[in-house]
């Protein structure tokens, strides 16, 4: 390969560091209408009148919109493939309001000092009703958070809104109960993941105009251009055909914008008004009013016998999906699907329980979906066991971890009706050297530095999946132009990851040319073929296959094209990159030239290669994450010394860009497990809505990071690989967690990790 | 309010309001380089040059850079291109959202520190976060650019 496993520069990357002015943003021209939103004070309550008189006299003041002003058709902002499993549970403004922050009045002024001036002037009257904060005692809590009718379902997903159930889920695999039975050791163990925040640094943002044609034209920083539109359209209820959106660059998503959750606001003053209009979230906007990752509360029950055989695994979750079921069915199985089968060699395997509606902020997509709070529950436990076996916990792993070739019924079904086989894993190998690189040997479980210091290690591993089988797709479109180089058109986003630049790697390397022959154009409904969007570990997989069906058409119909011009068979045609050769005729033309005379008067010809690509099953990607850490035992305190990440994402398309993705997610999911911490008010309003309070991890947070790779070759995936985005994000919490205790004999169950529940726990234990 | 400023080694007269911060000033005026990524200067995306030194042009109120001299990203495109060169090259560029703010800082830290160690990198540049990267490629970018082994 030359260009694909290359550490390619970003083909954006010299742009967006200097400043140039492609983000949404610096795409206004300045006179949009300013959005504003007036928000809730409270929880729960209903809306029983709303006085505009005095705000609407505000100079400037373009309009104020409320729940008696927009369509009566209730839809979901998740962006999914239609249809889509998150229950039509919304209105763009409703009567009710379900969380401190859900959106009473929608305010658009000539600017902002306007539309806040008049937002201050709202008066409105509330019945105030009481919220369902704690996510525990919201099944069968006497207040309803959807107590109105119309809220419908694609599917059936397990929904009980009259007990506040979105969702329910159950995955069963063999006879728990019996297999726990025959357990010689059983250990149990409930586990709380917290609703971390996205805190991309691009804020959420849109600004929406009519375009000559009439048709309304969205410009979002989103990960999901399809399904906006098709949500945008259904909310405004306007056809599809009328809604054009456009992509920018995007300043990180982390599955946030895979929420489509603001684009309705100012796209309903575009349909009001004529005029063109934009919203920017502040910060504080963005933590408490539009989604997290599902709070979770996981009980695993492990079975195995005395020599270290797992036999059953049972996990019993409860989700927290807020307000809204914004991704809520699909999170929660995810955490069980992309956990479950870790363990292959377990009998019998379950995962089942509710997503339950309260009066917090929505949850939604964030990188790992799920899989992260499954993980951190279920390798605890695995930890716990191993404690209890007084077995090395890597041992117990190696013993029965899933491992290539193996066959498990909850990777999903072939059409014959038997259990997927994994067709690529280098987990074993990712173990081996993670062990080598920690330096497990000799530091497990522990060292004491001092009378007061304690350092130890932990060990955590993970899987993931790459993209959707069966549901999503991708398409890949390309054009070649006049001089012989090409347009590659997708509808993928890259939010940052580089995605438009392992494509142009991967189209260029069928295409046996170089980078800067391959021009990427990304995204425009218009424009770009279908792709439902970058998340779910879809892009590097599904589009990447797309690119190369593309290019692989592209080099046919080149080759087709060359044929005529020489008036020979194609068989008779040679294709190198650059010059296409007659072989037997010794004439040879290049492409660029062949290029000029297909779109002339003599070709009539423009050569475009498409290509769709849809799994028939996810690939996992594993890691293998070890934490050393050191722990104060007189505070509690938790230094990260060193955290080691060995990862098989199958080939790596462009090493330097697989590595920053390790390094990111695991930075990520080292401020989940230490410092992301979520805290409400009792009468429940979000308390930590700014970087002042809610701390993500800043340069001196997390100690050395290191990552290696034990690739494996995915047959199925594009030049061998698999996903890497999200499965990343997964280890830090339940590394950091064994590391903990094998320092201080503390088990934290309830993330974050803080020294303050560290040192009750060594106090308690005194 | 009317105030006089150098920006970028260019003199101007601006307009801002009385209670207006330099980042959205500046932004009016079409130096779209400069981001906001909070409310509460705890990010440093919008860090521009005053008088040479990095500030958080979100937390100084315009009215307050009368007769000072304001440098942009976009008044030293050469020399943060030569850094964003080592960036990329290790794929820590990734949104990009932050590089401006944070470009500037690593450019005033250049101009403000000899011989830094690992340690006064690390130090100099906490107050400029990034959630993408983890920290890990642009250690090694300034390293490289700084010529620090």
């Amino acid at each position: 390969m030359r260009i694909v496993n290359q550490p390619i520069s970003k083909i954006d990357g010299m742009d967006i560091t200097t400043g140039k002015p492609v983000y949404t943003d610096d795409l206004a021209h300045g006179h949009e209408l300013a959005v504003k939103i007036l928000r809730s004070p409270y929880a729960f309550a209903r809306i029983k009148a709303i006085n505009l008189e005095k705000a609407s006299r505000i100079p400037g003041v373009e309009c104020i919109l409320t729940y008696q002003d927009v369509p009566k058709t209730r839809f979901t902002m998740a962006g999914q493939s239609y249809p889509e499993p998150s229950p039509y549970d919304r209105l763009i403004l409703d009567e009710y309001v379900r969380y401190v922050g859900d959106e009473v009045a929608i305010i658009a002024a000539v600017d902002e000092k306007a539309a806040e001036k008049a937002m201050k002037l709202i008066k409105v009257e509330y019945e105030i009703l009481e919220p369902v904060l704690d996510f525990e005692k919201a099944i069968g809590h006497p207040s309803v958070v959807h107590p109105e009718g119309d809220v419908t379902v694609n599917m059936d997903i397990g929904m009980d809104k009259t007990k506040n159930i979105a969702s329910s889920c159950k995955i069963e695999v063999g006879d728990v109960e019996a297999e726990l039975k025959n357990s010689d050791v059983v250990v149990e163990g409930t586990y709380y993941t917290q609703a971390q925040a996205h805190a991309m640094m691009e804020t959420y943002r849109a600004l929406t105009y009519f375009d000559h044609n009439g048709r309304l034209t969205i410009v979002s920083s989103t990960q999901i251009p399809f399904h906006v539109r098709r949500i945008v359209a259904r909310a405004l209820q306007i056809p599809m055909g009328r809604v054009r959106v456009i992509k920018p660059r995007i300043g990180g998503g982390f599955g946030g914008k895979q929420t489509a959750s603001v684009e309705v606001f100012p796209a309903l003053v575009t349909l009001k008004t004529g005029k063109p209009a934009k919203i920017i979230y502040d910060r504080r906007e963005t933590f408490a009013c539009t989604t997290s990752r599902h709070a979770m509360r996981i009980t695993v029950r492990l079975g195995a016998d005395k020599e270290g055989n797992i036999k059953a695994i049972d996990m019993q979750a409860l989700s927290d999906t807020g307000a809204y079921g914004e991704h809520a069915p699909t999170v929660f199985a995810v955490a069980g699907y992309k956990t479950l089968p870790l363990y292959g060699k377990a009998r019998a395997v379950r995962y089942m329980g509710h997503a339950v509606y309260t009066n917090k902020m929505p949850a939604g997509a964030l990188r790992g979906y799920g899989v992260t709070q499954g993980t951190f529950a279920l390798e605890s436990a695995i930890n716990e066991l191993a404690a209890k076996l007084q077995m090395d916990p890597a041992e117990l792993r190696e013993k029965n971890i899933i491992r290539e070739g193996d066959a498990h019924p909850v990777l999903g079904e072939t059409p014959e009706g038997k259990p997927v086989v994994l067709a690529s894993s280098a987990l074993d190998r990712c173990i081996k050297r993670g062990k080598e690189l920690i330096g497990w040997g000799e530091k497990y479980p522990r060292k004491v530095v001092s009378d007061t210091k304690v350092r130890a290690v932990g060990m955590a591993i993970t899987m993931q999946g790459s993209g959707i089988a069966g549901i999503d797709t991708a398409s890949a479109v390309i054009k070649l132009n006049d001089d012989g180089f090409y347009t590659l058109l997708l509808g993928s986003t890259d939010m940052g990851t580089g995605s438009d630049t392992t494509m142009a790697q991967i189209a260029a390397e069928v295409l046996e040319t170089t980078m800067d022959k391959i021009i990427v154009h990304a995204a425009d409904t218009d424009i770009s073929p279908y792709d439902t969007g970058s998340y779910a570990s879809s892009t590097a997989y599904v589009t990447g296959n797309a690119v190369i069906k593309a290019a692989e058409d592209m080099k046919k119909k080149i080759i087709e094209a060359g044929a005529k011009l020489f008036g020979v068979d194609s068989e008779e045609i040679e294709f190198d990159g650059e010059f296409v050769r007659a072989i037997n005729k010794h004439q040879s033309l290049s492409l660029d030239e062949m290029a000029r005379r297909l779109i002339s008067g003599e070709g009539k010809l423009q050569l475009v290669g498409t290509g769709t690509f849809g799994g028939d099953t996810s690939p996992p990607p594993f890691i293998a994450g070890f934490a050393e850490v050191e722990v104060d035992t007189e505070t509690g305190k938790i230094d990260v010394i060193e955290y080691v990440a060995v990862v098989d994402c199958g080939t790596m398309i462009n090493p330097n860009l697989v590595r920053i993705q390790v390094e990111g997610g695991l930075v990520q999911g080292i401020g989940m497990a230490m410092y992301e911490d979520v805290k409400y008010s009792e009468r429940g309003k979000m308390q930590t809505d700014t970087f002042m309070q809610y701390k993500i991890p800043c340069r001196k947070d997390i100690g050395k990071i290191t990552v290696d790779f034990e690739p494996s070759y995915e047959p199925t995936g594009p030049f061998g690989a698999k996903s890497v985005g999200e499965v990343v994000i997964n280890t830090p919490s339940p590394a950091i967690a064994h590391a903990v205790y094998n320092a201080v004999g503390v088990n934290i169950r309830n993330l974050p990790i803080t020294p303050e529940k560290v040192i009750m726990g060594i106090m308690e234990k005194k | 309010m009317q105030i006089k400023v150098t920006i970028n080694e260019k003199m101007m007269e601006l307009e801002a309001p009385y209670d207006e911060f330099l980042m959205d000033t500046l932004r009016r005026y079409g130096f779209l380089s400069v981001k906001k990524g909070c409310n509460t200067g705890s990010c440093g995306l919008c860090t521009v040059w005053l008088d040479g030194k990095p500030v958080l042009s979100c937390s100084v109120l315009s009215v307050r850079v009368n007769g000072r001299n304001i440098t942009t990203i976009e008044g030293v495109q050469k020399e943060a291109r030569e850094f964003a060169d080592f960036l990329v090259k290790e794929g820590a560029d990734q949104c990009g959202f932050c590089s401006p703010g944070f470009i500037m800082t690593v450019l005033a830290m250049k101009r403000e520190l000899s011989n830094p160690t690992e340690e006064d990198i690390i130090h100099y540049l906490t107050g400029n976060l990034c959630r993408c990267t983890g920290y890990q490629g642009q250690l090694r970018a300034i390293k490289k650019y700084l010529g620090v082994v």
